[in-house]
C-alpha cells in the first residue's frame, strides 16, 4: 500500500485519517440514540425507569472495570510493538480480546436476567432503549474483537514491526471508542 | 507509479465491473444514478398523468379506454390502476419511492459519487482514491441497497408509503415494504459513509506536491465539504431508521405515543415515545442532504464558468468560506421543516434566524458567480449552457425557500405545491441541471471523445422549457392552497380553480421527457464515435486536464507538480489564455 505517513500532506497516514473519521460518524450514531434517549426520558410522560436494584449495578460497575482494563491492555499492546516485541503485542491483543469476550458473558447474563425481571424490550420504553444501546453496542464489542483477532493473525504471520504497525494503532482507537462508548452508557442507564 | 496500491487489471471482470480504478467506479456510479433518474422520472411521469385527469370524465366508457388509458390500465393491473386510474395506496408507493429514488439513488450518487469518484483525484493530482477497494466496496453495497429499494414493490401491500420521509407513526403501521425501505437504506448509508471516509482522506492526504488548499479547485473543496456533511448527518437517520425497524419488527414504541388509536381500537404497545422525534432524526440528516444535492451542482458550475469565460473566478476565497459556512450552518436549520408540527415560539424563532443566515453564504455563491460572468467573453457551448441556466433556476429556488424558513409564511404554505415547485426548482433544474452540463464537460475527459453540440443544445432547451413548465404553475398551484401527496385533489373544490395547471405540468414533463432522448442518444453515441478529445479539450486550467482522455491506470504519465491556483485564465503578458496549474513556466 502507498499508505507511508511521510508522503501525505497531513503527516497521518490514510489509514490513521480513515479512522479518525470513521469514529466521528460512530459518536454521531451513538450521539444521536443517546440524545433520543435523553429526550424523551426527560420529555415523556410515561417513561417509567426501574428501581436501581434491578438494574443489576454491581455487575455492571464490574463489566465497566472489565472493559476498561481491556483498553488499558490495547494500550499495553501498541506500547509492545513500539518497541518492536510481537511476541507482547500478541499476548496483550489476546488479554484484549478476552476482556471482550468476559465483558460478552456478563451482559448475556445481565440480559436473561433484566428479561426475565419483565425489563423486555417491547414492555417499556426504558427497555427499548436499553436493549437498543446497549445491543448496538454488545455488535461493536464483537466487530472489535473480530478486528483484533484478524490484527493477532496478522501479528503472527509477521506483519508488524516497531516502525510499521499502523493497523494495530487504528484498531486500538476502535477499542478505545467501544470503550468509551460504555463508559457513557453506564452511568444513563444504570445510575442515574 | 511504482508505490501504486494495484497492478492494472487485464481481465474483463476486474476491469469493468469489480474494479477498484476511481474512474471505472466513477462511470459505474454515472450510469446507475443515470437509470434510476430515469425510474424515479416515469414514476413521475405516471403520477403527472394521473393528476392531470384525477377523476373520468363524462365521455368515460369503461369499454374504450382508449390507447394510452387502456395501456396504462393493462401494464399496472386492476389492484393498481383500475381502469388506468391511480389507486390512491399506489399514488403513495410512487411519491414515496419517487423521492427517495431520485435523491438517494439518483442526484447523490451522481453529484457526489460519480463525479467526486472521477473527477476528485485527477484534480488534486491523485493516481486514485485512498482507500480503492473500499471505493468498490462503496458501489456495490449501493447497487445492493439499491436493489432492495426496488424489491419492495414486490412486497405485500406494496412499496413503502409513507413519503420519503417515512414520518412515524404512519410508517410504522404501514406494510412491509416500509422495512424494505429501512434495509435498503441502511446498506445506502454503509455505502455513502465508505465513500464520505474515502474522500476525506483522499482530498486531505493525497495532493499532488504544491497543490495547497488554497489552490484547491473549488469542485475538490465542495466534495470536501459534502463529504464531512455526509459523514456527519447520515449516521443520526441512521439511528432513526434503528429505532423505526425496531418499532416495525421488535414491538417498541420510540415512535409511538401511549394509547395511540389505530383504526378503530387501541394500538397495542406500551407507548409513550414521541413521533416528532423522528421527524427530528430524519431532518437532522435531511437538512444537511439538501445541502449535499447542491453543493456538487455549485462546484461544477464554478467549474464551468472558469473555462468558458476565460477569466479568474470573481472571489475564489469568498465561494471557499461561504461553502464552508453553509455547510457547518446546515447543521443548525433542520427544524424549519417542523414549524407545523409544534415547536415552542422561541425555538422557531431561532430556526426562523438560522435559516435566514444560510441564506447569505448561498447568496454569496450566486454573486460571485454572477460576477465571474461580468466583462467577459463567454464560449457558449453545451456545458456552459447548463452552467449559465443553472443561476436562475437556482435563484428561484433559493428565494422562493424563504417565505417557507418564516415560520408565519411557512404555516400557510407548508405540504403545499408551492413547497414542492420550492425544492424542486433547487434540485431539479438547479442541481441536475449544473449535472447534465457536468456529464457534458467532463465527457471528453472519460471516454475521450465529446459530446455533439448540436444535440447537447437540442437537450438542453428541451429541458429547461419542459422543467420550467412543470416546477413553475406549481407555485400558483401551492399558493392557492393546493397540498401535496393527494392522488385526486379535485376531490377538494378549492383545488378546481388551479386544476387546470396540472395539464400544462403533464405538458411540461413530457417535454422533458422527449428531450431525453437526444441526450440518451448522444450519450452512447459520442463513446464510439464523438469528435476526438485531446488531452484539454476546453482549454482548462486544472489538473484532470493534464493527463490523457482517458486517462490510463493510475492517471498521470509523471506525478504532476502544481505551480499555482485552479482559475489562472488570461493572464497578462501571457500569450496563451490559459495556465495549467502544472506548468512550470
Amino acid at each position: 500500500m502507498s499508505a507511508h505517513a511521510a508522503s501525505t500532506n497531513t503527516g497521518l497516514s490514510h489509514a490513521k485519517l480513515g479512522t479518525w473519521a470513521f469514529l466521528a460518524s460512530e459518536v454521531m450514531l451513538f450521539g444521536g440514540l443517546i440524545s433520543a434517549y435523553v429526550i424523551l426520558r426527560s420529555g415523556s410522560g410515561h417513561f417509567f425507569v426501574p428501581p436501581r436494584a434491578m438494574m443489576g449495578v454491581p455487575l455492571a460497575t464490574l463489566n465497566t472495570f472489565v472493559l476498561i482494563s481491556s483498553s488499558v491492555t490495547m494500550v499495553l499492546a501498541i506500547a509492545a510493538i513500539q518497541a518492536g516485541n510481537v511476541a507482547k503485542l500478541k499476548n496483550y491483543l489476546l488479554c484484549t480480546i478476552g476482556g471482550g469476550a468476559i465483558f460478552l458473558c456478563i451482559k448475556a447474563y445481565e440480559y436473561n436476567h433484566k428479561w426475565h425481571e419483565g425489563i423486555t424490550i417491547s414492555a417499556s420504553l426504558f427497555g427499548s432503549f436499553y436493549y437498543t444501546l446497549t445491543g448496538l453496542h454488545m455488535f461493536h464489542v464483537i466487530g472489535g474483537m473480530g478486528l483484533l483477532g484478524y490484527i493477532y493473525w496478522q501479528a503472527s504471520r509477521g506483519h508488524f514491526t516497531a516502525a510499521s504497525h499502523d493497523r494495530v494503532e487504528c484498531s486500538g482507537l476502535y477499542w478505545h471508542l467501544v470503550d468509551l462508548v460504555w463508559v457513557l452508557l453506564f452511568p444513563i442507564l444504570y445510575l442515574l | 507509479m511504482s508505490d501504486h496500491g494495484h497492478a492494472a487489471p487485464t481481465g474483463f471482470w476486474r476491469k469493468y465491473i469489480f474494479s477498484v480504478d476511481h474512474k471505472v467506479i466513477g462511470i459505474q456510479y454515472l450510469i446507475t444514478s443515470f437509470l434510476f433518474l430515469l425510474v424515479g422520472f416515469s414514476m413521475m411521469l405516471l403520477m403527472r398523468y394521473q393528476l392531470a385527469w384525477p377523476q373520468p370524465g363524462a365521455d368515460f366508457d369503461p369499454e374504450n379506454l382508449g390507447l394510452v388509458r387502456g395501456f396504462i390500465a393493462w401494464l399496472f393491473g386492476e389492484t393498481n390502476m383500475p381502469y388506468g386510474y391511480m389507486d390512491p395506496t399506489f399514488y403513495n408507493q410512487l411519491g414515496a419511492m419517487h423521492g427517495t429514488i431520485m435523491i438517494f439513488l439518483g442526484v447523490v450518487p451522481l453529484g457526489v459519487a460519480a463525479f467526486g469518484n472521477f473527477v476528485l483525484p485527477l484534480q488534486i493530482g491523485a493516481e486514485d482514491m485512498a482507500f480503492p477497494r473500499l471505493n468498490m466496496a462503496s458501489y456495490w453495497v449501493y447497487f445492493v441497497g439499491s436493489v432492495v429499494m426496488m424489491s419492495s414493490f414486490l412486497a405485500p401491500g406494496g412499496a413503502a408509503q409513507s413519503g420519503w420521509t417515512s414520518y412515524a407513526p404512519l410508517s410504522v403501521v404501514a406494510p412491509p415494504g416500509q422495512t424494505i425501505w429501512l434495509i435498503a437504506m441502511v446498506l445506502i448509508i454503509t455505502s455513502s459513509l465508505l465513500g464520505s471516509i474515502n474522500f476525506i482522506v483522499t482530498t486531505l492526504n493525497m495532493r499532488a506536491k504544491g497543490m495547497t488548499l488554497g489552490r484547491l479547485p473549488v469542485f475538490c473543496w465542495v466534495q470536501l465539504v459534502t463529504a464531512v456533511l455526509l459523514l456527519l448527518a447520515f449516521p443520526v437517520l441512521e439511528a432513526g431508521a434503528v429505532l423505526q425497524l425496531l418499532d416495525r419488527v421488535a414491538g417498541t414504541s420510540f415512535y409511538i405515543p401511549k394509547d395511540m388509536i389505530y383504526g378503530d381500537s387501541v394500538f397495542p404497545r406500551a407507548g409513550g415515545g414521541s413521533p416528532l422525534l423522528w421527524q427530528h432524526l430524519f431532518w437532522f440528516l435531511a437538512h444537511p442532504e439538501v445541502y449535499v444535492l447542491l453543493l456538487p451542482a455549485m462546484g461544477i458550475v464554478t467549474e464551468i464558468i472558469a473555462t468558458n469565460t476565460r477569466k479568474p473566478i470573481f472571489g475564489y476565497k469568498e465561494l471557499v468560506g461561504s461553502f464552508v459556512l453553509i455547510g457547518a450552518l446546515s447543521f443548525v436549520v433542520w427544524a424549519h421543516h417542523m414549524f407545523v408540527s409544534g415547536m415552542r415560539t422561541s425555538i422557531a424563532n431561532l430556526f426562523v434566524t438560522t435559516t435566514m443566515t444560510i441564506s447569505v453564504p448561498s447568496v454569496a455563491v450566486l454573486s460571485c458567480l454572477l460576477l465571474s460572468l461580468r466583462g467577459a467573453q463567454i464560449r457558449f457551448n453545451t456545458p456552459m449552457l447548463f452552467a449559465l441556466a443553472f443561476l436562475p433556476m437556482f435563484g428561484i429556488g433559493g428565494l422562493t425557500g424563504l417565505p417557507l424558513g418564516y415560520a408565519p409564511t411557512d404555516l400557510y404554505l407548508h405540504d403545499t405545491y408551492y413547497v414542492i415547485g420550492h425544492f424542486h426548482y433547487v434540485v431539479a433544474p438547479g442541481s441536475l441541471v449544473a449535472l447534465l452540463g457536468g456529464t457534458y464537460y467532463w465527457f471528453p475527459k472519460m471516454f475521450g471523445r465529446k459530446m455533439n453540440e448540436g444535440l447537447g443544445k437540442l437537450h438542453f432547451t428541451g429541458t429547461l422549457i419542459g422543467m420550467n413548465l412543470v416546477f413553475f404553475p406549481m407555485f400558483f398551484q401551492g399558493m392557492w392552497g393546493m397540498q401535496r401527496r393527494l392522488a385526486d385533489p379535485t376531490l377538494q373544490w378549492h383545488n378546481l380553480p388551479v386544476q387546470g395547471w396540472s395539464t400544462v405540468i403533464l405538458a411540461g414533463a413530457l417535454i422533458t421527457a422527449v428531450a431525453q432522448i437526444p441526450f440518451i442518444f448522444n450519450f452512447f453515441w459520442s463513446i464510439w464515435s464523438g469528435e476526438k478529445a485531446g488531452e484539454n479539450p476546453w482549454q482548462a486550467t486544472t489538473l484532470e486536464w493534464a493527463c490523457p482522455s482517458p486517462p490510463p491506470h493510475g492517471n498521470f504519465v509523471t506525478p504532476p507538480v502544481v505551480h499555482r491556483g485552479p482559475y489562472e485564465y488570461s493572464v497578462p503578458g501571457r500569450k496563451a489564455d490559459y495556465w495549467p496549474q502544472s506548468d512550470a513556466a
